[in-house]
């Protein structure tokens, strides 16, 4: 790919961040509003594909240095993990617990195992278009 | 969960902490974390002999699945306790073997000691469990756990064989038997052992009686490589000595005998039972001795020995079945079968297991296992000559050892049978003592040999990769508890007999015992001038003439032809299977992307249209539907026309803008429906495939004009029918409300029980969690199958070649 799109280049720089907030105000935002953890992670896979697409995927791995297949895993041990859990309190796998603290700044908040169950929904979809992505592009 | 439970499951449980070990104590031998354990366990079972002695159980039950019958329940009884002290028993003294056997610094312990855990507590399961589901489990969990020991030097050829052979030939037997399981429970309606058992008049009256009791010894026989299963356990030696010594000579084979012991009092009292029974065992007993001489390889001769002497306890449980018959105790008449069979299962454990150690002490210090090169090893090993003499001739059934006591007793049995005057016993009878005796002729020549051929005669320094001496110390401690336990049990065989040997053939016949009743067992060393004596007399007589002049009459062996072995017979249908395959597979699956739609298309186009019309679901109803805005409109043409426009697309990169184009179509569609979540994640997929297709783009080949592609008519005539019949999917599912709606589940309930507002989310993480869990680690597999395909793809014409 050719790596001379100086536009691409720095709209990118400015770009990235943005998306990447964004997708993160989706994912935790998902039990309330529209988002959750897929599109979170969708939303983060384009930004870093954004990334390969403006630069190429050397620059990328220097600047991102993670082992996506890696990231798979620790997302399913998320996902498994907070399922596992509930069996803790004798509750059936995947039951979910919530409750509403009070934080500082943020006012009324709440609290879920929900969100860990999410994180690892987020991390598996990054890792696993990432992989794709990478593999596919770094062959030949 | 009881203690008991915890038990069983503890060498599971150990081995998922052994790589751990393994890698952060490098300098110990793995092995010294393990051998704590089935010492502990041994210690532990020997507990309950005080129970089972007299007459009493133990029972735990942990639910699992109650809602099916199947629960994780454990039962110690008489017969169960035996094989777990033998599994837990042998299991330490072999640890400890292995721990001297295999070189830390060569072989993969890790592995290792977690296939042989693996093995531990799956056996354990297998006798101890009382539901048959879980027996199952277990049972194939022995299958699978023996297949990775057999093939752990896998960079060999026969041993990836032999691996395979077993797992062939005793999962197919597993198969059979989980037949057998469920038509049994279709018969009593319990998967419970214990309830099966006092339900065996209702079996036995049943049309299914005849074949379930043959889909149950099918499971047996391959497990305890019976005739004509047996072949699987020569090769089966290609294991690491110890495996073979526990697995293969004193724990799983002897599964398809616990099969047979348990299921005696469901299946014995019909001629069917005892007939197979007896006649498979002796069959094998007979085959295994007489190919057993023909070996050069003192493990290959042991395997067919083991053959034999399981084929042995086999045929004196079909004969101890007769005692079911008659439904009296009878002074022991028929019963000294079963006593025998028990004893013998000990007793084999006992010498089968010292000789193997002692084969793997021979191959390790002289390098081979080949009865022509060794000879004279005597005045280089006296403490092995001694444990192979003893292992040996108790195998040979030579007085003062154990083996000497049970084989008089094989003999009681096998006469006793033929007298016997029912189950057409008495025109055909006479055969069994006859082939038994036959039999025993051949085990008594082939002991002469292992122990004579490598400890006697010439010895050949040139034809030894290694300077022969004694093994050290660490190596010998095994065999030698278990070489004085043969000469233990063959001089007070009555320490056993209420302790072990009453109780577990009260779990085997508890149908002849009035309550509180305890087997009278008692094993006498001599019984006066007998019938049976003479037989062995003459055994030993007949054995040593026929051992001397060997070379002579050798030349029987080359009389059977090989095509007709059924090795061959194996191989050949191995092959002709995997032909057969090749071309059925050869014949549909052409590499190309677009046939396979075609296969998926066609049928989901015949397999839903019939279910519309065989169900009579088509439904056509606009009463309850909004009206159609002119945005709606606009939205459909614009995919119509770019799904069309696809079609005569010249170039990729048009056809993938247009496919973008409809993608982002459909997202917004989803904003106009006001479904914003679908409509982000449409929208972000649509992107990032558009991205991964502009990656894939630079492995395509070039678009050749004269490779458009051409019209076909059948294809249109599929891509018209998917398209009508979605359709009418569709609009017959807006039309049919047969039920309510789930959605008003989740209005109610999203914010009441999961604290969420966003509905399709909270569906996502909680209410269907368990969906997207599975949905992610599918994402998760993809991802990895994807990765392996490209970089690890072989390069064309060069096949990996496997051998390396």
């Amino acid at each position: 790919m050719k790596t001379n799109d100086i536009i691409l280049q720095t709209v990118t720089k400015f770009t990235l961040f943005v998306i990447i907030l964004f997708s993160i105000h989706l994912f935790f935002a998902g039990h309330y509003h529209p988002g959750g953890g897929f599109i979170g992670g969708l939303m983060t896979s384009g930004a870093i594909v954004l990334l390969l697409l403006a630069f190429d995927i050397k620059t990328v791995k220097t600047i991102l240095p993670v082992d996506y297949i890696k990231l798979v895993a620790i997302g399913l041990l998320f996902a498994i993990g907070t399922g596992t859990g509930a069996l803790f309190f004798d509750l059936p796998f995947l039951t979910h617990a919530f409750t509403y603290v009070d934080l500082p700044l943020l006012g009324k908040t709440s609290l879920h195992t929900a969100v860990l169950f999410d994180t690892g929904v987020f991390l598996v979809v990054i890792g696993v278009t990432m992989t794709i992505i990478q593999t596919i592009g770094e062959s030949e | 969960m009881s203690f008991l439970h915890l038990a069983v499951l503890s060498p599971l449980l150990l081995a998922i902490i052994i790589p751990f070990i393994h890698t952060y104590f490098k300098n110990i031998h793995t092995g010294w974390f393990l051998l704590p354990l089935p010492a502990v366990l041994f210690v532990y079972f020997l507990k309950f002999i005080g129970t089972t002695g007299s007459g009493g159980t133990v029972m735990e039950t942990m639910p699992w699945i109650s809602s099916l019958g199947i629960d994780f329940t454990l039962k110690v009884d008489g017969l169960g306790l035996l094989f777990a002290l033998l599994i837990t028993g042998i299991g330490a003294l072999v640890v400890l073997y292995s721990i001297y056997y295999l070189n830390p610094n060569k072989e993969k312990l890790n592995t290792f000691y977690v296939f042989l855990l693996l093995f531990m507590g799956a056996m354990l399961g297998v006798v101890l469990s009382d539901n048959l589901i879980v027996l199952y489990a277990f049972w194939e969990l022995t299958s699978f756990s023996s297949f990775l020991l057999i093939g752990f030097w896998n960079q060999r050829e026969r041993s990836r064989y032999g691996a395979q052979k077993s797992m062939l030939i005793t999962v197919f037997g597993g198969l059979a038997m989980l037949g057998g399981i469920l038509m049994l429970s279709i018969i009593t309606g319990t998967f419970s052992i214990s309830e099966t058992i006092q339900m065996s008049s209702q079996v036995k009256n049943h049309p299914l009686f005849t074949m379930t009791l043959i889909l149950f010894l099918l499971g047996a026989f391959t497990k305890s490589a019976q005739f004509p299963f047996h072949i699987w356990l020569p090769d089966a030696m290609e294991a690491p000595t110890p495996v073979s010594a526990y697995l293969h000579s004193a724990t799983m084979v002897k599964a398809g005998i616990y099969l047979v012991a348990r299921m005696t009092p469901v299946f014995a009292d019909s001629a069917t039972w005892v007939w197979l029974v007896t006649g498979a065992g002796v069959i094998t007993l007979f085959w295994g001795s007489f190919s057993a001489v023909k070996q050069t390889d003192l493990k290959a001769i042991l395997a067919f020995s083991t053959v034999s002497q399981l084929g042995m306890i086999m045929s004196l449980l079909g004969a101890g079945a007769a005692a079911l018959h008659y439904g009296t105790i009878n002074d022991g008449y028929y019963l000294v079968a079963v006593t025998a069979a028990v004893f013998h299962l000990i007793n084999h454990a006992t010498f089968k297991g010292s000789l193997f150690m002692v084969t793997g002490i021979i191959d390790h210090e002289t390098g081979t296992r080949d009865i022509r090169k060794l000879g004279g090893l005597m005045n280089f090993m006296p403490i092995t000559f001694t444990l192979a003499i003893i292992g040996t001739f108790s195998m040979a059934g030579i007085p003062p050892f154990n083996g000497f006591l049970s084989k008089e007793m094989f003999f009681t049995g096998m006469l006793r049978l033929a007298e016997m005057d029912s189950f057409h016993m008495d025109t055909w009878g006479l055969l069994f003592p006859i082939i038994a005796w036959t039999a025993s002729v051949f085990t008594f020549i082939y002991s002469m040999m292992y122990v004579f051929k490598t400890f006697t005669g010439k010895h050949h320094p040139e034809k030894l990769k290694k300077k022969p001496h004694e093994a050290p110390i660490g190596m010998l401690i095994s065999p030698i508890i278990l070489a004085s336990l043969v000469i233990l049990f063959g001089i007070f065989p009555n320490l056993l007999s209420d302790t072990i040997l009453s109780p577990a053939m009260e779990a085997i016949m508890p149908s002849l015992l009035e309550n509180g009743d305890g087997f009278n067992v008692h094993i006498s060393f001599w019984h006066g001038p007998t019938l049976e004596l003479l037989m062995t007399f003459a055994v030993i007589t007949i054995g040593i003439v026929l051992y001397k002049f060997l070379p002579k009459w050798a030349g029987i062996y080359r009389l059977f032809p090989d095509r007709l072995a059924l090795n061959h017979l194996y191989d050949r249908g191995l092959k002709a299977i995997h032909l057969v395959a090749k071309k059925i597979t050869k014949s549909y699956m052409t590499g190309f992307i677009r046939s396979y739609l075609v296969y998926i298309f066609s049928f989901f186009i015949l397999i839903l249209t019939f279910t519309l019309l065989y169900k009579n679901a088509f439904a056509f109803d606009v009463s309850n539907t909004a009206p159609v805005h002119i945005m709606e409109i606009v939205l459909m043409l614009i995919i119509a026309v770019s799904s069309i426009t696809i079609l005569f697309a010249k170039s990729r990169l048009t056809s993938i803008i247009l496919l973008g184009a409809v993608g982002y179509t459909v997202a917004l569609f989803f904003v106009i429906f006001r479904a914003p979540d679908l409509a982000l994640t449409q929208l972000v997929i649509e992107t990032v495939s558009v991205a991964l297709f502009l990656l894939a783009f630079y492995h395509l080949p070039k678009i050749r004009p004269e490779e458009r592609i051409r019209f076909k008519a059948a294809n249109a005539l599929i891509s018209i029918g998917v398209g009508a019949v979605v359709t009418m999917i569709a609009l017959s599912a807006h039309s049919n409300k047969m039920f309510r709606s789930i959605s008003e589940f989740y209005v109610e309930n999203t914010y009441k029980k999961a604290g969420g507002e966003n509905m399709v989310n909270v569906i996502l993480v909680d209410f269907r969690g368990f969906d997207t869990m599975f949905e992610i680690t599918v994402l998760g597999i993809a991802a990895l199958g994807i990765f392996a395909m490209i970089k690890l793809r072989l390069t064309r014409g060069k096949d990996l070649d496997e051998n390396k």
